[in-house]
């Protein structure tokens, strides 16, 4: 008896010597325990190997083989055949939002400009010595940004996001969850530094809470919820601002005494 | 043009359609939310309109309430009324997301922060009932 198979439409670009995508169909084993990123490797290596995407660790953890399917934006590699019928077609194509190189492969060094700018990483005013041992955290303090530490980048967010694909200098839902989650580690002091670049239009007042970030993020993350939470937070520095202003300059001359 | 520009250029940008969001049920109901804010915007004018006209004196507004009785009126805004309670289910919905608040080291759960702002819209909604009965 034959293998039960499905088509699998590919949207191919070839920049050499096509203007616009065009769609490619497949036939391709419809293996129970596939992934649609194991269909993709089966076109590579049996049928056209000059299919291009990105994939490396199958698992859910690198977030590289992020694609639309069926219009949706997943992970390739987390993706089922399963429950689909023998004849079955599913449509593959590279992520919304985001130029395409060619074929699945889309070009993400906007992200990685914006991220940058949010400085995802611990700043501290004053490094601690060695010898003073390391920062303690309760598990409280953990739970607080925990979750937003789980973002792989695989931009799955922005490909849902229609403010980042209308608005395309919008710095976008995972460079801010990034920026909630060192804001609210208890180890962090750079929420201020932080705060000047979000608090701009093109930060989180872009965000108009479409929410589809948070729906489509494949672990759980909610950057819907960091940017209204930041959205609060920027207001109430804002108020501080006017009201207190003295709080806010005793803060930032301590900021600058410690970068010296 | 370098070598990465002509690279570049050559990329596919897809341009986002004007009608993108009837792709999808999430999308419709985030326009439905945002485009019903006129009927905010509205009803606030409807408001500062009947303030203005009181200031005029009490002809100019007994004209404009009755304006407010004519059947097509009444049916106008009885429609603005269920827009009007849509946008305000939808934002109120959103409320637990956008809050996270703490009562010493507990975090309130989101089920009481989004019954805390019903709970709130139904007392203004009862203290301004209360004051048209009394007037």
């Amino acid at each position: 008896m034959s293998e039960a198979t499905i088509v699998l439409e590919i949207q191919r670009y070839r920049p050499e010597s096509e203007t616009e995508p065009v769609w490619e169909r497949f036939e391709v084993p419809l293996r129970r325990e596939w992934m649609v990123l194991d269909a993709l490797n089966y076109v590579k290596e049996r049928l056209d190997g000059t299919l291009s995407y990105r994939w490396a660790c199958r698992m859910g953890v690198c977030g590289s083989c992020g694609m639309t399917v069926d219009g949706e934006p997943v992970l390739t590699c987390a993706q089922r055949l399963a429950g689909l019928g023998a004849g079955s077609t599913i449509r593959v194509e590279a992520l919304r939002g985001f130029p395409v190189i060619r074929d699945l492969v889309v070009d993400i060094r906007d992200f990685l400009k914006k991220l940058k700018r949010v400085k995802p990483w611990l700043v501290r005013e004053e490094e601690r010595p060695l010898e003073s041992g390391e920062h303690l955290q309760t598990p409280a303090q953990l739970a607080d940004y925990k979750q937003y530490s789980m973002c792989i980048n695989c931009l799955l967010c922005y490909s849902a996001c229609p403010i980042y694909r209308l608005e395309p200098d919008f710095v976008g839902p995972a460079a801010i969850a990034l920026a909630q989650r060192y804001n609210l580690d208890s180890r962090d002091q750079g929420a201020d530094a932080r705060m000047e670049e979000l608090s701009r239009h093109e930060g989180i007042w872009a965000c108009t809470f479409v929410g589809e970030c948070t729906t489509v993020c494949p672990k759980g993350v909610d950057p819907a919820g960091a940017i209204q939470r930041y959205k609060l937070a920027a207001a109430a520095d804002w108020f501080q601002s006017v009201l207190l202003p003295w709080t806010k300059r005793e803060k930032s001359e301590r900021r600058v005494e410690a970068a010296r | 043009m370098s070598g990465e520009a002509v690279e570049r250029a050559r990329w596919y940008r897809r341009r986002m359609p004007i009608f993108w969001w009837l792709g999808k049920r999430s999308y419709v109901g985030f326009i439905a939310r945002e485009l019903t804010s006129l009927a905010v915007a509205y009803a606030t004018v409807l408001v500062l309109v009947e303030v203005a006209l009181l200031d005029r004196g009490a002809e100019a507004h007994r004209r404009f309430v009755a304006l407010l009785g004519r059947p097509p009126v009444v049916a106008w805004h009885a429609l603005l009324l269920a827009v009007l309670l849509f946008h305000t289910l939808t934002w109120l919905n959103l409320a637990p997301k956008a809050m996270v608040v703490r009562l010493g080291a507990r975090r309130v759960p989101n089920g009481a922060i989004l019954a805390a702002h019903y709970l709130g819209w139904i007392a203004a909604s009862a203290l301004v009932l209360g004051l048209l009965a009394r007037s």
